[in-house]
């Protein structure tokens, strides 16, 4: 069964969107109803451009209200994202001490030239992130985090002498998609070395998709908003997972 | 300044004691040695620049030459490029294109060395006159525009890959009002040890510092300074493996400001603790000499671990940072010390924290012009909850007087900002700080109150930590992990092999000329 539907603003189906977007035309009547009809082409139906100001001589910033009467089949939106039942950091423990009967390994970088350690530090540090304790905490997880700029040849080499279950992939800056080239150089080192099936595989990062990270040969990949208690409930189902296929 | 607080006199005093016997070991390994980078960076300032085809600089080539021939680079590179000059009869520019083109200046031993060492100080002449004449036209255009700027001044960052589109951002940026734009650096130039050269188009997360981009943003802000008649300032980063030589082309196109921290690189970019330390001291020296700001780094500090409880890390860096500075001759109000607005926003009163912090910065470095960072670990994708957290560390720094405010952006968590994030982040900023102009001179902070008790622990904490950290020895904290939770060994981290001992015959008059005329002892 269909379930259509729409943005609310203040009535059901009105179709109420905001919108803010800059032109790179001088701000002023014209600019105004260029903007205008820039909504309009864009689909939209009854556009107001409710604010408009110059950025510089040659770019204006506009805020606009617009509706739409396309509506979305609810039941047919599939989430992407791998942890659909995530577990408590307790939950785990316990999960691992009775599945596995000893310690997961998990060792985490930010690989390639990427500096920014936040998303990895997010996920493993002692103290998490937003109420969240990270992977350190765990007293079923030996968690190794090798910070920034790891070169992927050096994490696997890490992960082999730590005898690593799982490696956990950040990546932050995306520009010009220098990420899919890090993260794919991964999977093929891997790979070359026959050793892809010997650990699970997880990339994460505010722009990284499940959908991305499994097209990209990993076995998950974590967005914006997951924290590690999704990212180790996914490792820990994994290794016991590939354990009852051994 | 009217202080508010109460802080006890005594203990910030004994701070600075405790960060003066901390430094005073290091200081005295820095002087026995000088790395490739300083000895790059003296060379730029003596004329050496250009790439071969391959892209390595002139400089290095020289560089690398001098060390792979006898004696080695102990004594210097000055006056076998000195030498050089004088021996091909060519200008600098000139010599510079054949060794571009494959002249190893090594091929000969110095003939002449008397005559060149006359070359030389003819050549580091040159340079610092130049570096001196950029100094006076920045202090000519600040008196001829004063009282345009902003207070504090706003700082903006652009970060496209693309000098020209850099550059069309900038502009947009400061005729809406910024005060100081800052080019960030592409990804991972920090760890470069060379600095490219030209005008660069490619980055990642931000465009590569060259001396030719350095001129082009120059040359697009000082037109826009014109008809504003507000003089805005241009930022880069003397950090990394290329901290003095970058500071030596800042000073050279006249950067007003640059990042350069003491310890950023070895804790946060895992470079060499030796290494930073012999390279922060040169580029500090070329800094204070070029009338540049220096930016230090204890937001970082914040950013990798809790803000709140870890508020004292970043006043125990404060202190290091500020007697570091005074041994490379940088005077208090070049000082722009580092701190962070990254607290938490769901504790209790933590806005009373921040305040607290804030205003002790303030007090214990009065005459320093504080760079104080937006909230960038609590941003999330609700730009709308976003932009009042950052409206929040508005209020704080206006409130406080900071003296350098790094503008947030309500899209930090999502992208490189949109030129209309930029846009709003400045008009919201403006009008914050205008509608509570005059609060700091309208507010007292009670006494036994929960402002005045944070600051007063926060010290406490932050002397007790300097105190443990001058038993240990700095380089062994370090090692042992106090700073930022990371441990570098001594002999671990990047460029290592970049740090070369000092001969007796060591001769580097840029070195020389820098402390003669900053009055510090060599």
């Amino acid at each position: 069964m269909a379930r259509i539907v729409r943005p609310y603003g203040d009535t059901m189906d009105d179709g109420k969107v905001q919108l803010s977007f800059t032109l790179p035309v001088p701000e002023g009547p014209q600019g105004r109803e260029a903007a205008r009809l820039a909504v309009l082409g864009w689909g939209f139906k009854d556009c107001e451009v409710v604010h408009s100001d110059a950025i510089s001589d040659d770019f204006s910033f506009y805020v606009a209200y617009a509706s739409t009467d396309k509506g979305v089949d609810y039941d047919s939106a599939r989430p992407d994202a791998a942890a659909e039942t995530s577990m408590s950091m307790d939950e785990i423990d316990e999960f691992i001490r009775e599945r596995l009967g000893r310690k997961v390994v998990i060792v985490g970088a930010c690989t390639g030239f990427d500096a920014h350690t936040v998303g990895i530090d997010a996920i493993m540090n002692m103290k998490g992130y937003n109420h969240h304790y990270g992977l350190e905490r765990y007293r079923m997880v030996e968690a190794h985090n090798l910070g920034a700029q790891v070169p992927n040849e050096r994490l696997i080499e890490y992960a082999e002498k730590a005898g690593a279950d799982a490696l956990l992939v950040s990546q932050v800056v995306t520009q010009k998609d220098v990420h899919i080239g890090n993260l794919t150089e991964l999977i093929e080192l891997l790979e070359a070395k026959g050793e892809r099936g010997r650990f699970v595989c997880v990339a994460g990062g505010p722009r990284i998709g499940n959908k991305l990270a499994v097209e990209l040969g990993f076995d998950a990949g974590f967005g914006r908003g997951s924290y590690a208690n999704d990212v180790a409930a996914f490792v820990a189902k994994k290794i016991v997972e590939k354990k009852k296929a051994r | 300044m009217r202080k508010k607080l109460g802080l006890s006199e005594e203990k910030i005093a004994r701070a600075r004691e405790l960060a003066s016997s901390i430094v005073s070991p290091i200081m005295e390994f820095v002087e026995g040695y000088t790395t490739v980078a300083v000895e790059r960076a003296t060379l730029r300032i003596a004329g050496a620049d250009g790439a071969d085809p391959d892209g390595v600089p002139v400089p290095n080539k020289i560089v690398d030459s001098i060390r792979a021939s006898e004696p080695g680079l102990g004594g210097g590179a000055l006056l076998r490029y000195a030498d050089a000059v004088l021996r091909s009869g060519l200008a600098p520019e000139a010599l510079n294109e054949r060794i571009a083109a494959g002249l190893d200046i090594c091929e000969r031993p110095v003939s002449d060395a008397a005559a060149a060492r006359g070359k030389a100080m003819e050549l580091v002449s040159l340079g610092l006159d130049r570096i001196t004449r950029n100094r006076s036209r920045r202090e000519e255009k600040l008196r001829e525009f004063e009282g345009r700027n902003n207070d504090p001044l706003l700082y903006l960052i652009v970060a496209t890959g693309n000098i020209h589109e850099d550059v069309k951002q900038a502009r947009a940026a400061a005729l809406k009002g910024a005060d100081v734009i800052a080019v960030i650096r592409t990804t991972a130039q920090s760890l470069l040890d060379y600095v490219p050269y030209g005008a660069t188009t490619e980055g990642f997360g931000g465009t590569y510092a060259t001396q030719e981009n350095f001129r082009i943003m120059r040359e697009a802000l000082d037109e826009v300074a014109e008809r504003e008649r507000r003089y805005i300032r241009l930022t880069n980063y003397a950090s990394g493996l290329c901290m003095p030589e970058i500071a030596a082309m800042g000073a050279l196109e006249r950067l007003d400001m640059m990042l350069n921290d003491s310890m950023y690189g070895i804790l946060f970019r895992d470079i060499n603790m030796y290494r930073t330390f012999v390279d922060q001291r040169f580029s500090r020296m070329i800094n204070a000499f070029a009338g540049i700001t220096i930016n230090t780094g204890e937001d970082n500090y914040l950013t990798t671990s809790d803000a709140f409880e870890n508020a004292h890390t970043v006043l125990a860096s404060q202190f290091l940072n500020e007697r570091f500075a005074r041994e490379a001759g940088l005077p208090a109000g070049l000082m722009g010390l580092g701190h962070a607005f990254e607290m938490d926003p769901s504790i209790k009163d933590g806005f009373l924290y921040e305040l607290a912090q804030a205003e002790m910065a303030r007090e214990i470095f009065p005459e320093a012009p504080l760079k104080y960072m937006p909230p960038t670990k609590f941003m999330s994708g609700d730009v709308f909850q976003g932009l009042v957290m950052d409206s929040m560390f508005n209020f704080a720094s206006k409130a406080t007087g900071q003296g350098i405010h790094l503008l947030g952006m309500l899209t930090e968590a999502i992208h490189t900002p949109f030129m209309m994030d930029r846009f709003i982040g400045l008009e919201t900023a403006k009008y914050v700080m205008n509608s509570m102009s005059s609060f700091a001179d309208e507010v007292e902070f009670r006494e036994g109150g929960l402002v005045r008790a944070r600051a007063a622990e926060v010290l406490e904490q932050a002397l007790s930590f300097l105190d443990e950290i001058e038993g240990k020895g700095l380089m062994e904290a370090i090692a042992a992990g106090m700073f930022a939770d990371v441990r570098r060994p001594k002999d671990g981290g990047k460029g290592l092999e970049g740090l070369v001992k000092k001969s007796p015959d060591y001769w580097n008059p840029v070195e020389a000329e820098l402390e003669r005329a900053l009055g510090i002892g060599g």
